[in-house]
């Protein structure tokens, strides 16, 4: 039988591995933002099987929005990406320390 | 009813090796592949939760427009790999420990005192042949959600201007109107009056 905690465990593991991701590819901008979308699919995740087990639509509406907002993330990053491209020649962000921050 | 667990183990595997891919291969359209694959079986999961609605919306616009825009960026630019992936080994332990203590931490949440388990979460019994997923999300969306709905649209707006704005680039020698140039000529820039004495009619 397939409980909540199947599916929990499958999003909890869904994150260390974005997580552990956001550690190794700490250069390349592109990995960044795509561990940033497996992390919202393993929140998406957890919303859609609470939202199942408990009978309530409310998750799958929220599901809905963040989906919009990542999109609307994507895009604005990968703007970002391309300009910062063709200004620097490069994505490393060990290059990017205009700011000396 | 095995084929429901063969099934969620067999697309959980598959998500968790293309997330695995996602973070581990060098080449970063491999990585955009990986993650289309990923979606892939995070659709096929939700599908078995009965979320149709969200599942579609997961194919259709993520691994169609999100995805597809990762991989004309990655395809567009022309990135050098290597000096990219230089510190992966130096910091793989440091990752496998985070990546684990999280895991972990979660998982001992998860799984200690049954909290997730069929006693407090009964499983749902599956839902009547004429039930619709998505006219129900619809009804909700459209009715209880309809201000947020329209914010959502508003935040795709200026996701587009904003995208728009930051790469549209104007190339040099290319031909194009001012509008505000063109407003703001003055009379004297285009007319000019000439003084000059009536000349005599020719031949008298």
């Amino acid at each position: 039988m397939l409980t909540l905690t199947h599916f929990l465990t499958l999003g909890a593991l869904l994150f260390s591995l974005s997580v552990a991701g956001i550690f190794l590819n700490r250069k390349n901008v592109i990995i960044l933002l795509m561990c940033i979308e497996l992390m919202l699919l393993a929140v998406n995740m957890n919303f859609v099987a609470f939202s199942r087990f408990l009978g309530n639509l409310d998750g799958q509406v929220f599901v809905f929005f963040i989906l919009t907002v990542a999109a609307a993330e994507a895009a604005i990053g990968l703007a970002i990406l391309v300009v910062l491209f063709r200004n620097r020649q490069t994505i490393n962000v060990t290059e990017l320390d205009d700011l000396k921050g | 009813m095995p084929i429901y667990e063969i099934v969620f183990y067999v697309f959980s595997l598959v998500m968790l090796g293309g997330a695995v891919m996602v973070i581990t291969v060098r080449n970063p359209v491999y990585a955009a592949l990986s993650l289309v694959l990923t979606f892939f079986s995070a659709s096929a999961i939700w599908m078995l939760l009965e979320v149709e609605f969200l599942a579609i919306i997961l194919i259709l616009v993520y691994v169609g427009a999100v995805m597809v825009l990762f991989l004309f960026v990655v395809m567009m630019l022309d990135i050098n790999v290597d000096p990219l992936k230089e510190g992966f080994i130096r910091y793989l332990p440091a990752g496998i420990v985070v990546a684990l203590l999280m895991a972990g931490e979660l998982l001992v949440v998860m799984w200690s005192k049954g909290r997730f388990e069929a006693g407090s979460y009964p499983i749902p019994a599956a839902s009547p042949v004429e039930y619709s997923n998505t006219k129900a999300v619809g009804e909700l969306l459209f009715t209880e959600y309809l201000l947020a709905f329209e914010v959502a649209g508003i935040v795709l707006l200026v996701a587009i201007i904003a995208a728009v704005a930051l790469t549209l680039r104007q190339r040099p020698g290319g031909h194009r109107q001012n509008p505000s140039l063109q407003v703001r000529v003055q009379r004297d820039e285009r007319v000019r009056l000439v003084k000059m004495k009536p000349e005599p009619r020719q031949g008298s």
